[in-house]
């Protein structure tokens, strides 16, 4: 394989499905909840969980046989404070209003327990370079549970993708609209990502049956 | 050969086979039950989980007759075609014309509550191979009682699958739920489609489409008709007298609007001994009570007339028992043997917190003047937690009483 053994094409591949750190480890339901009411806030905050996550990892992993264990949550805490803050300044400098949707969100990546899970599981344990391997393939899966999520919510809940209607105008009453039908209002509500993620936990539960502890 | 043989035949040859959950269900729809005690009881009853639901649903029939026969006379008085009839047995209301607007309306409501619920039953009894529970008879009879009459049929249809599975089906079937699934329905149609299950709007049928018409250029007059709920909430005072919301000649969900017929129910299910007695006393209790310390607030100045709550809050206490659905929630919904507590003690506390609380939400929160659905869904959630504490408390006590003894 050159670049990429077995072992490695694993670290990436386990978490997008058989181990996803959301739907198996149930890690950072806290994000998936509050912001995949559009599916364009899913894609940003799973594209800066990967950049974090990536180089996170990497750093920690370098610093492995330095930081003294009794400080390392210390440690681990002030990598991720400056990658979020690097996160939060890119995206107020060039995408001001989503921002603005992500809010506090964004800040909220340090405590998002997939990061600290996987620097206290892996990188303190492995080589940088498959430790940003496992930290891509962490945030991947991460980010496609975020993005079915902000699917199916966007898509029912406002009838849109990526803020494109496409299924007609709700007020001219177009397209899907002119036939009766409306957006579904709860499906922006929080608890509705809580049922669509439990939703995907059952279908890949059911599946892969190796997967359901008792 | 009579359709007992041929559905028994039926059964024999498709036993083991995927569909055959499907036909056993028909078969003891409408013959027997599926398993009776042959030994080792001690207990005998003739009751089984359908009779109970029969029973139910016979307590249900007045209403849905009269929600169907209501739903006419709201039209037609709302289009100032009648006269308000007086009284429970008024000229005007008990009609063929308002049957027949009703069973235009409310049917489809029920054959679509039905066949979809079961649809969702028999699919989840053929992919699992479990048997058929009768869970939905009773769910699929509530839901068109507790959904205003114009509600969009497909939106019924969605919300109805939502609720039995998520509501039922992921929790294991019947007899498993966490939440009341008719419950689960309503609040799911309630936060999806507020729309259609609040304002001034949906409760009278033609009320939407009179407004499409006129918004269309037609030269009519706009029809309406707030629930006296929603007239609180806003201040606004009702043309409605005591007796109208008694008898039920007012706008609401189909089947809540006449607490004259909720109590005749309530009387069935307490002398069947399907319902229990201390669930709806203790909700009553509690609503009552609730009324009483917002009366007590009002009378005490501590609000004045300027505030919004006033108008709900300066409700007479005993008023809250005649508007609004919290009648129809204390005795069809909140005393739902699986999601209710299941020991005595737990009862009246599960029974007083939902009357409680309904009442708190309703004058609390402007946007859901119907807090009744909330409150007891919010009470299911505790209901085992009630139940642990008082039987942890029996124990406790018992365990004390063995040791002066043995001291």
């Amino acid at each position: 394989m050159g670049l990429l053994s077995k072992k490695d094409v694993k670290l990436i591949t386990d978490p997008l499905a058989d181990n996803n750190p959301i739907t198996i480890q149930v890690l950072g339901i806290c994000s998936a909840l509050a912001i995949t009411a559009e599916l364009k806030a899913s894609l940003v905050m799973g594209i800066a969980v990967l950049f974090v996550l990536g180089i996170g990892n990497v750093v920690i992993s370098l610093m492995r046989n330095i930081i003294p264990s009794k400080i390392r949550i210390i440690v681990q805490l002030i990598v991720v404070a400056a990658l979020v803050i690097i996160v939060d300044q890119v995206l107020k400098a060039f995408a001001y209003e989503l921002s603005k949707t992500l809010s506090v969100f964004v800040g909220l990546i340090i405590t998002n327990c997939i990061i600290m899970g996987r620097f206290e599981a892996f990188a303190l344990g492995n080589g940088p370079w498959r430790s940003f391997l496992d930290g891509i393939g962490n945030a991947a899966g991460y980010a496609i549970i975020l993005l079915i999520v902000g699917f199916f919510r966007e898509l029912l809940g406002s009838g849109t993708l990526f803020g494109i209607p496409v299924l007609g105008d709700p007020i001219e009453k177009t397209g899907l609209y002119a036939t009766g039908y409306e957006n579904n209002g709860f499906m922006l509500m929080p608890p509705m990502a809580l049922i669509v993620v439990g939703l995907i936990i059952w279908v890949q539960r059911s599946r892969n049956k190796a997967l359901i502890e008792d | 050969m009579g359709l007992k043989e041929k559905l028994h035949k039926i059964k024999k040859k498709y036993e083991g086979k995927k569909m055959a959950p499907a036909f056993n269900a028909l078969h003891t729809f409408l013959y027997l039950p599926n398993e009776t005690t042959h030994n080792g009881t001690h207990i005998k009853a003739a009751d089984d989980l359908k009779r109970t639901m029969n029973t139910v649903i016979m307590a249900l029939v007045p209403c849905l007759i009269f929600g169907m026969f209501n739903a006419g006379y709201q039209h037609y008085l709302a289009l100032g075609e009648i006269n308000a009839a007086n009284g429970f047995l008024g000229a005007s209301f008990w009609t063929l014309d308002n049957l027949i607007v009703g069973l235009w309306q409310v049917l489809p409501l029920v054959i679509v509550s039905y066949g979809v619920g079961l649809a969702v039953e028999f699919l989840f009894a053929v992919i699992k191979g479990h048997e058929v529970e009768e869970g939905y008879l009773v769910t699929g009879m509530l839901v068109p009682l507790i959904v205003p009459v114009d509600i969009p049929l497909w939106m019924l249809s969605v919300a109805v699958i939502f609720g039995v599975v998520i509501g039922k089906e992921v929790f294991g079937g019947t007899g498993m739920n966490i939440l009341n699934p008719a419950l689960t329905i309503r609040a799911f149609l309630f936060f999806a489609y507020p729309t259609w299950m609040s304002g001034d709007k949906v409760w009278v049928h033609g009320a939407v489409e009179r407004d499409q018409a006129i918004a269309a250029g037609q030269n009519l007059d706009a029809i309406s008709g707030e629930t006296i709920l929603g007239a609180y909430a806003q201040n606004n005072s009702v043309a409605y007298d005591y007796w109208d919301m008694f008898w039920g000649l007012i706008p609401g969900s189909v089947g809540e609007t006449s607490k004259f017929l909720i109590v005749i129910g309530a009387l069935f299910l307490i002398f069947t001994k399907v319902g229990s007695w201390r669930i709806i006393i203790s909700t009553l209790i509690g609503a009552l009570t609730m009324g009483l310390i917002f009366n007590g607030v009002v009378d005490a100045g501590w609000i004045g007339t300027s505030s919004k709550f006033y108008g709900l809050m300066s409700v007479p206490f005993w008023q809250h028992l005649i508007i609004g659905s919290i009648l129809f929630g204390a005795v069809y919904m909140a005393t739902d043997p699986v999601t209710a507590s299941q020991t005595n003690k737990g009862k009246w506390i599960y029974g007083f917190l939902i009357g409680f609380i309904s009442i708190m939400i309703r004058v609390f929160n402007p946007a859901y003047p119907e807090g009744v659905f909330l409150a007891i869904l919010l009470m299911n959630v505790f209901a085992p937690t009630i139940d642990h504490y008082v039987v942890q408390g029996n124990v406790k006590r018992r365990q004390k009483r063995l040791k002066v003894k043995t001291a």
